[in-house]
């Protein structure tokens, strides 16, 4: 369809939307009067429960673990899509040694970029890993840590380093680290299964509120969603700089 | 109900952007907007006046805090949104490979 | 509500405007990644630290992953 037909249809559509949505809308409670009693139940009652102090992280992996399981499920199988379209075609080559060279001699960064990123690295992935553990004490998680950690590779390809710390070649260790990440999940799960007969129930010991082991199974599960988090998102950013920085033709 | 109008504002303005866009990343870009009017309105949702964070660290368990099953939702549904988004930018780059357009309008006829 | 949430939402609501109308794709990433802060800044006001926290992580890995998509698609126009 043309493209004026196109932003005709559009209009009416979009008119009979803001229709619904203002009519949906008029039915919600006032702003700022939250009238649901399930939420002041659960900041009740969480802390002495499970001992956790950060109810957010209680309900994503305790009160409402199931649903973050198959969410993460959703992560696992998009990282699969995108390492499956990007993988190397029959007519693309990997870009010779020599030409690699030239181009990271013309790289037009400043010095001040390249040092401060390389600088960032290692802090980066120590805030990751303190956001992850401290999941339940602190606002973060291992979804938050997760992307945190996920989140180095960028530095070191800002401080021009990515393809010497591609030759390191930490690939398999990265498919490992997702797989065990999502699998770690399910089996907490089947841990609480087989001990009392319901999935992902919380059967280990509940500790001392405030302390880093407390809450039962939460602080374990946030490590291993952290470990997935942070391996898939890893993976994607290396596909998408190999696509950019290694691979010619095709 | 005037603060619930910035989410209907938010998924129009967005779903505009993805009609008459002329570039695949663009329209991915135009996408994420449209995802974030969802975020924002289940967060408005579940806000209270005058009540703080659900994290009982030196307050007591009965303290005015907002509702945190609302902000579950949201927390995983971010961090999802950008590798599907991942995902998508693939496809835009595959079509690119074999098409050499990036034009949503120029790519109507489905072959083979 | 107070003048912080209303600024905020005003705030959110024009850069989004400015996200969908600017044409060139590398401008509208720059764009899309303030649009990113300012969300990040009205959850913060809505309570919501947790999703704050997400928001800003996205706001950079995101922005990255475009422009590369974009720097690859230049090269091979450029040939």
């Amino acid at each position: 369809m043309s493209r004026r037909a196109r932003l005709v249809v559009f209009a009416v559509g979009a008119a009979g939307a803001a229709a619904l949505l203002a009519w949906g809308l008029l039915g919600l409670p006032d702003f700022g009067h939250y009238r649901g009693p399930y939420g002041d139940v659960l900041n009740e009652q969480a802390l002495g429960q499970r001992h956790a102090q950060n109810v957010v992280n209680a309900v994503v992996l305790d009160y409402r673990g199931f649903d973050t399981v198959g969410e993460e499920f959703i992560l696992f199988g998009a990282v699969i899509g995108v390492t499956l379209l990007l993988r190397r075609q029959r007519e693309e080559h990997e870009r010779a040694t020599g030409d690699r060279a030239r181009d990271m001699a013309f790289a037009r960064t400043s010095d001040a970029v390249r040092v401060f990123s390389l600088a960032l690295v290692v802090p980066t992935i120590v805030l990751g890993l303190y956001v992850v553990v401290h999941g339940h004490l602190s606002p973060g998680g291992g979804f938050q840590g997760g992307l945190i950690v996920g989140a180095a590779p960028v530095f070191v390809y800002l401080a021009g380093r990515y393809v010497v710390f591609r030759s390191v070649d930490p690939e398999g260790a990265l498919d490992l680290g997702e797989g065990m990440g999502a699998a770690g999940f399910v089996a907490v799960g089947l841990v609480g299964l087989v001990a009392t007969g319901a999935f992902l129930e919380n059967v280990w010991p509940l500790g001392q509120v405030g302390s880093v082991f407390s809450a039962g199974t939460i602080p374990v599960i946030n490590v291993s969603v952290g470990i997935e988090v942070a391996a898939g998102l890893v993976l994607v950013l290396f596909e998408f700089l190999e696509q950019t920085l290694l691979l010619r033709g095709g | 109900m005037a603060p619930y109008l910035l989410a209907a504002w938010l998924f129009l303005v967005g779903l505009y952007g993805v009609v008459t866009s002329r570039n695949f990343v663009q329209l991915v870009m135009c996408l994420s907007v449209v995802q974030s009017s969802t975020y924002v309105l289940i967060l408005q949702v579940g806000y209270k006046l005058h009540a703080t964070a659900p994290i009982f660290k030196g307050i007591p368990p009965d303290a005015r805090a907002v509702d945190p099953v609302v902000q579950s939702l949201v927390l995983t549904d971010v961090v999802v949104g950008v590798v599907v988004t991942a995902l998508i930018l693939s496809l835009a780059l595959q079509i690119h490979k074999r098409t050499g357009t990036l034009n949503p309008d120029d790519l109507h006829v489905m072959e083979g | 509500m107070t003048a912080v949430e209303i600024v905020t939402m005003l705030l959110v609501g024009g850069i989004a405007l400015a996200v969908v109308l600017t044409k060139d794709p590398l401008k509208q990433v720059l764009v899309f990644s303030l649009f990113g802060s300012a969300l990040a800044v009205l959850f913060l006001v809505l309570q919501a630290p947790d999703v704050a926290l997400s928001a800003i992580v996205v706001g950079l890995a995101y922005p990255v992953l475009v422009m590369l998509t974009l720097s690859k698609i230049r090269q091979r126009e450029r040939r």
